[in-house]
């Protein structure tokens, strides 16, 4: 059988050139975010793992010390989205490379989409509106600062 | 091995391939994999993270759960994924980016694997022990 084989770098479509390249930015997306989160889980991972007696010590007191801190909150966030939204684009990958029927690819996707969109505006949300010293909560469990309110 | 139509020899499979069953591919499955299970990981953080919010007897009860010795090995593990998607997404980066990356790209895996185990002797231990030496409450 002859087969014609295209050089490897020929274009096999017109290219575009109106629109956004939404393909192009979320591979850029995922190498920004990739080197960001190093940092962000890296740090995530020694601070809550390695300092101290690591996951031993993890309890509501030590979440309500670390969230009375601007630092700490803004690092989770950035963390939170960054992690959510290059998992979930990863996820959309491989869904595009293994689900070959329309419709399981489309509810694929679509549960992607709500699981990401779900877990960055709950755990948003989660940061920002929580109470380190919650009324009527046995004091032992709180972080002792909240003793002195 | 067939003979073809061209006559010559066609194996069966294409053993010996550049990328086939090296490292080029099992760095992509490894990382594949991983990725994968630190997103599913990522679900269940966050809805436990999210108990915070409940009350503070909810938080500990789920997160006491993560200091049980089995717990403990599935942390490593969890770590272990990360620390080689980290590392190996570095090198995909490097390959994509870097004028010479894609022809040190077999020597770059074996240096993640290198770097791998270097984190990792680094953590293991130290973990291990804070999850094993309070076995049993206290
Ligand atoms: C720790 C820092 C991280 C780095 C440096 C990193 C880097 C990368 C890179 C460079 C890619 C390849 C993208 C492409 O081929 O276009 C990738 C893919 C992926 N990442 Fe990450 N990543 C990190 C963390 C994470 C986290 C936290 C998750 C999960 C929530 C995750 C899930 C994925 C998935 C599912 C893929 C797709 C894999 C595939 O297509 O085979 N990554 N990552
Ligand atoms: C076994 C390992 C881990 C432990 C023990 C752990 C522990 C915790 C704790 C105690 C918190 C509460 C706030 C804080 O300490 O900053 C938290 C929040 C968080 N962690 Fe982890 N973590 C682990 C691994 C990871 C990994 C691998 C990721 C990323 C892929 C991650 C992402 C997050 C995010 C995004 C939040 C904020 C959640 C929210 O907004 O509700 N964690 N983690």
């Amino acid at each position: 059988m002859a087969t014609t084989i295209e050089s490897p770098r020929a274009p096999h479509t017109a290219r575009r050139s109106r629109g956004v390249n939404w393909e192009k930015w979320g591979w850029i997306y995922m190498r920004a975010s990739g080197v960001v989160l190093l940092v962000l889980i890296f740090g995530h991972l020694f601070v809550n793992l390695l300092v101290g007696d690591g996951i031993k010590a993890i309890d509501f007191a030590f979440v309500g010390g670390k969230w009375s801190d601007p630092f700490w909150q803004v690092w989770d966030t950035l963390m939170l989205w960054l992690a959510m939204i290059h998992g979930g684009n990863g996820m959309r990958t491989i869904v595009n490379d293994y689900a070959t029927k329309a419709t399981t690819r489309k509810v694929l996707l679509g549960a992607i989409l709500v699981a990401v969109v779900a877990m960055i505006v709950l755990g948003t949300l989660v940061i920002y509106t929580f109470d380190p010293c919650p009324a009527g909560s046995p004091a032992d469990l709180l972080p002792s600062f909240c003793a002195t309110r | 091995m067939a003979i073809n139509t061209a006559g010559t020899m066609t194996p069966k499979r294409p053993a010996g391939t550049l990328y086939r069953g090296r490292e080029g591919m099992w760095s992509w499955v490894l990382h594949r994999i991983t990725g994968v299970a630190i997103f599913f990981f990522l679900l269940v953080h966050i809805l436990d993270t999210s108990m915070v919010r409940i009350s503070p007897e909810a938080y500990n009860a789920v997160i006491s759960t993560y200091q049980n010795p089995i717990m403990g090995l599935g942390e490593t593990a969890l770590v272990a994924a990360i620390v080689y998607h980290a590392f190996n997404g570095i090198r995909i980066i490097l390959i994509d980016l870097w004028s010479k990356g894609a022809k040190y790209q077999r020597v770059m895996f074996w240096v993640v694997i290198g770097l791998w185990v270097v984190t990792m002797l680094g953590f293991a231990p130290r973990h291990l022990i804070n999850v094993f030496s309070h076995v049993g409450g206290a």
